[in-house]
């Protein structure tokens, strides 16, 4: 265990990572939205936090003073080497204008409602698939048994990779969650198998062209030519880092309301209908994804003496929790009409992926509360939340009424 | 009465077409677009306003005809 000092006062030392951040942020971002709309912090290496939506959207939107080059907080900044600018390590989510639009073009098409909802008869199976492993117990583990396992089948369906390879794609997937900040010679040593298992696919797909998104991907072109193998395979990586822990946070998160909000469940299991509009109310509430942006150049906002190099903590779930942009925004209301939440962000770097995580929501929740349309929580006490940037349930035992 | 989307503020959240299918559709990139020539009638005005007051970009514009 590492010995970081536990914060104090988050509107001068916020930490995201903090125990008590990462156990219940709600009551920090209501304190410093009334205090001190832009907190500071000299940890990893100095940054800022806007805690109003007002904030967030403005950063978000704003690609001439806010740099995208890289979107994960870490103790070191990105060097100049690691960056073939403007592109990013992993475009179009590491990328600015210009660049950007010529990179997201690329991918949108992919994840666009038509081919994602073509995915949900794949989906539903998958889920029912877990669920039948999970039948007979009168306690389950709704994160570690069923939300962990969905994004990775449903990723590893859209690439096109077989079936028989799943656990090999999820212990990749494992790596590259977990090491997230390794050091660089750790993660290419890390990243070896990987590399050469998705090469040996990439090949295959070469020869054996078919309808999946790793054929899309190396038969796209920009400016006329395929894309090099490790634009493809950067774009492969990215879809597993941003398509994983974020939607099975987000599932996790949905069952986990329900799970202790009987009337809820009640509504949801008696009115399919209103699956749609729970769904943004889950995406709001439970926003999980928090991004970053460097501050491009010395520059004052809202009072703050900003410096080149800065972070800023964009933090899309506690816009979702500002009073002046929800009304009631600290209360869940399953068929809240009005609903301009932000949880797949803003501007140009909207989640590409935002139809494909409505649609596992929408699916994993339905087909969940199908199977055990009662239950509650085993032991509240038990259930852990990941730290970090992406907030949802890791540990949820789920005890099953009949 | 007429909708009508900015396509230089919609960034594809996809609100609006799922919520007033018969209204919005949605382009290969996954942008809204409107259905028509975005004539609204005593029928849709209400849907329409309810994807406007949905749209986290503000993209959507509902305005009396000229």
């Amino acid at each position: 265990m590492t010995d970081i000092p536990l914060v104090q006062d988050f509107a001068t030392d916020w930490d995201h990572s903090d125990p008590q951040w990462v156990a219940d942020p709600y009551p920090i971002w209501d304190d410093l939205r009334q205090r001190c709309p832009v907190a500071h912090t000299e940890r990893y290496g100095g940054g800022w936090f806007p805690a109003t939506h007002a904030g967030v959207s403005e950063i978000a939107k704003d690609t001439e003073n806010f740099t995208s080059r890289t979107v994960v907080i870490g103790n070191g900044r990105p060097g100049e080497l690691d960056l073939p600018a403007p592109i990013g390590v992993a475009p179009p989510i590491t990328s600015d204008p210009p660049f950007h639009s010529i990179a997201r073009r690329l991918i949108l098409p992919a994840f666009a409602p038509g081919p994602i909802n073509a995915l949900e008869p794949m989906i539903r199976e998958l889920c029912s698939k877990l669920l039948d492993d999970m039948a007979g117990a009168d306690v389950v583990n709704a994160g570690t048994q069923y939300a962990q396992y969905i994004p990775p089948g449903v990723i590893r369906g859209m690439l096109g990779f077989p079936e028989e390879d799943i656990e090999l794609f999820l212990e990749f997937v494992h790596i590259i969650l977990e090491g997230i900040d390794h050091p660089e010679e750790e993660r290419i040593i890390e990243f070896e198998p990987i590399e050469k298992y998705f090469v040996a696919q990439m090949e295959d797909h070469i020869a054996n062209p078919r309808d999946d998104l790793t054929s899309y991907l190396l038969n796209v072109e920009l400016d006329g030519q395929n894309l090099a193998m490790e634009h493809v395979f950067g774009t492969m990586i990215l879809i597993l880092v941003a398509g994983i822990d974020t939607t099975w946070s987000a599932v996790g998160s949905a069952i986990w309301h329900l799970a202790h909000n009987r009337d809820d469940l009640e509504r949801l299991v008696n009115e399919p209908d209103l699956m749609p509009v729970a769904i943004e109310e889950f995406l709001r509430f439970y926003a999980p994804v928090t991004m970053a942006r460097l501050v491009k150049h010395d520059m004052e906002y809202q009072g703050c003496p900003m410096k080149e190099d800065d972070w800023i903590l964009l933090g899309f779930p506690a816009a979702n929790r500002d009073p002046v942009a929800f009304k009631d925004a600290d209360t869940f209301i399953i068929d809240r009409a009005e609903n301009r939440h932000v949880a797949f962000g803003l501007g140009i770097h909207r989640c590409a992926g935002s139809n494909l995580a409505r649609l596992e929501m929408r699916v994993a929740i339905e087909e969940f509360i199908k199977r055990y349309p009662r239950f509650d929580l085993a032991d509240a006490e038990a259930v852990t939340w990941a730290p970090g940037q992406i907030r949802g349930p890791r540990n949820l035992p789920i005890r099953i009424l009949r | 009465m007429k909708v009508r989307i900015d396509p230089e503020i919609c960034q594809g959240q996809g609100r609006c077409f799922s919520i007033a299918p018969r209204i919005f559709d949605f382009d290969d990139l996954g942008n809204g677009v409107v259905i028509g020539d975005g004539t609204l009638t005593s029928d849709t005005l209400e849907l329409a306003r309810l994807a406007q007051l949905n749209c986290p970009e503000h993209a959507i514009f509902i305005e009396d005809e000229l």
